[in-house]
């Protein structure tokens, strides 16, 4: 057998990397994503800090956009009322795909201590959540954690959006 | 033509399509300078106001009704979802107005404490303030430099109560805890930061700032007669030339004891404001290393004696049986004030915050109305965005400092 004496590494003086497409689209998809500023109450003065000094999301490539149509995820920070659910909604349907969703804090979770007439009880009814972040109101922390945790989560995915049985739900 | 239904209202004075050349167009309700849930309709004449109509209630959550269903320790959590830019002192205003109706005093350590949490929280609320209004008007740095002394003052927030924004660090009554060991030096090294850096870092990048000065001064003018008449309070009616500060005019706490000044400024302008806010912030100071002393000559109680209203010292539940009765109804059904009614107003990082309780002598408050400044501050807008460029809407929001926690409840 003959021997491999190509070494790729160094085949003609370029370095070359083996990898598949999925792997490719992912990296870029995740190690680029930009939330929508979708400060609602309290959560959004912890999503500022998440983004500020401190913190600082930028070295996650992660950089608030105030336009739905830049944007790849939408971080709900907050309490949504049912007065403003249809804006929610609007601008969620308004990103482009691929898109995701954090829902960020107790309120946003499941209405939290805001069981009124009011809020409404979990975003999830209004769009389809990624990543549930608990806390009243979490720390910067808790949203980096859960910022990669979506990175991890987008890593595990098919770059053919069609082929992520979620996604097809999503669309209906 | 407009269709409304249970979610979007009828606007009886506006007409979304028109024949004239202006232009209505929605500013919000999500709009990333639109501090919150502001849904601002503006209706354009080219690039000028001619009618602006802030439209509130996005981050409704009927604060007010839940208190009534809860007993009035169980509401004081509630109260820091508010103005959660300064928790402590919605916490505040809520324990001051049911200690005047329960008819008690903080004993004089957590009256120090209090006032030491108040001005921390004064300070993170100002450097919030010069943060958010720099990134608007269009001054990034600002907003990261701010952010970075405030995150020292959420540091001492979290020392003593273990939250950074929502604190509940207040208890009717007192307070729950002593400060934590080495808390003293933290905070006078974070004052002399602060000072610091208000002076050298955002005083150097703003104040004399040829573009911060052209995009603030003359912007959101309001006349003294103006802010009176819309009800404003804090740093908007002092920005008019009116000197009045609740710690001043009717002390609670310890203000009537400390020395500090109350700046204000007759410029009546955004920028007048923008210099009240650094100013408040050298006083905030000032009143924090005023009160260590005092911390130090008090007494180690923390809680007043009114065990018909607030649970005795663990050593005498644990060793008085009549003491532990008492405990026992106040955990199983709440306290029950004497029946009336009370209004007590405090001066917030944003004005006048004050709590109305009507009791009717029951665990659970009949009525609660929270007067909130930034509420009045909004209905300001209608009147001094009129005239002014869009490009202007943003500052003079940003110079009211609103927060719509407080202004929907």
């Amino acid at each position: 057998m003959a021997q491999h004496q190509v070494n790729y590494a160094s085949a003609a003086g370029l370095p070359i990397a083996l990898t598949s497409v999925d792997k490719l689209v992912n990296w870029g998809r995740s190690n680029s994503l930009w939330p929508l500023t979708y400060g609602l109450a309290c959560c959004a003065i912890e999503m500022m800090a998440a983004g500020a000094s401190r913190y600082d999301f930028d070295r996650m490539g992660t950089i608030f956009r105030a336009s739905p149509r830049q944007a790849d995820v939408m971080i709900l920070a907050g309490t949504l009322s049912k007065k403003h659910a249809e804006f929610a909604r609007r601008l969620y349907d308004q990103m482009t795909e691929p898109k995701w969703v954090i829902s960020m804090g107790s309120c946003a979770n499941t209405g939290g201590m805001f069981n009124t007439y009011a809020t409404v009880q979990g975003v999830d009814r209004i769009v389809p959540v990624d990543i549930y972040l608990p806390g009243c109101a979490p720390r910067p922390e808790t949203l980096q954690y859960a910022l990669m945790m979506l990175q991890k989560k987008i890593r595990k995915e098919s770059a053919n959006m069609k082929n992520n049985t979620k996604q097809n739900l999503r669309l209906v | 033509m407009q269709q409304p239904n249970k979610l979007t209202p009828f606007f009886e004075n506006l007409n979304f399509e028109r024949d004239d050349n202006t232009m209505v167009i929605n500013f919000g309700p999500q709009h990333p300078s639109a501090h919150g849930q502001l849904r601002l309709v503006l209706e354009l004449d080219g690039e000028q106001v001619v009618k602006a109509y802030p439209d509130i209630g996005y981050l409704h959550r009927g604060i007010e009704k839940m208190a009534e269903n809860m007993t009035y320790n169980e509401f004081l959590p509630t109260t820091d979802r508010l103005d959660y830019i300064a928790s402590t002192s919605n916490n505040y205003a809520y324990a001051l107005a049911v200690e005047k109706l329960l008819g008690i005093e903080a004993p004089r350590r957590a009256q120090v404490i209090r006032t030491m949490l108040l001005e921390i929280n004064r300070i993170i609320s100002h450097l919030f303030f010069i943060a958010t209004h720099a990134l608007d008007v269009g001054a990034m740095s600002v907003f990261l430099y701010a952010f970075r002394e405030r995150e020292f003052g959420m540091d001492l927030m979290e020392d003593y109560c273990g939250a950074r924004l929502t604190h509940s660090a207040v208890r009717i009554g007192g307070v729950p805890l002593d400060l934590p060991e080495g808390f003293i030096e933290n905070m006078i090294a974070w004052c002399d930061k602060v000072d610091h850096e208000v002076k050298n870092t955002y005083e150097a990048l703003l104040t004399e700032n040829r573009i911060w000065k052209m995009r603030l001064e003359d912007v959101g003018v309001i006349s003294a007669e103006d802010a009176l008449n819309w009800g404003c309070s804090g740093p908007m009616i002092r920005g008019s030339g009116v000197k009045y500060d609740i710690r001043k005019e009717e002390p609670y706490e310890l203000y009537g004891e400390l020395d500090f000044d109350i700046p204000i400024s007759d410029r009546c302008d955004s920028y007048g404001r923008y210099m009240i806010y650094m100013q408040e912030i050298y006083q905030s100071t000032r009143i924090l290393r005023q009160l260590v002393p005092m911390y130090k000559e008090s007494e180690p109680q923390l809680m007043a004696h009114a065990p018909q209203y607030i649970s005795a010292p663990k050593e005498e539940i644990m060793t008085q049986n009549y003491a532990l009765m008492q405990h026992f109804v106040l955990v199983t059904q709440g306290m029950r004030p004497p029946k009336g009614e009370v209004y007590v107003p405090t001066e917030s990082p944003k004005g006048e915050l004050g709590f109305y309780i009507k009791s009717e002598g029951e665990p659970y408050a009949y009525r609660l109305k929270c007067r909130a400044p930034s509420f009045f501050h909004t209905g300001l807008l209608q009147d001094i965005l009129v005239g002014t460029y869009i490009a202007d809407v943003v500052t003079i929001i940003g110079t009211t400092n609103i927060v719509f926690g407080e202004v929907d409840r």
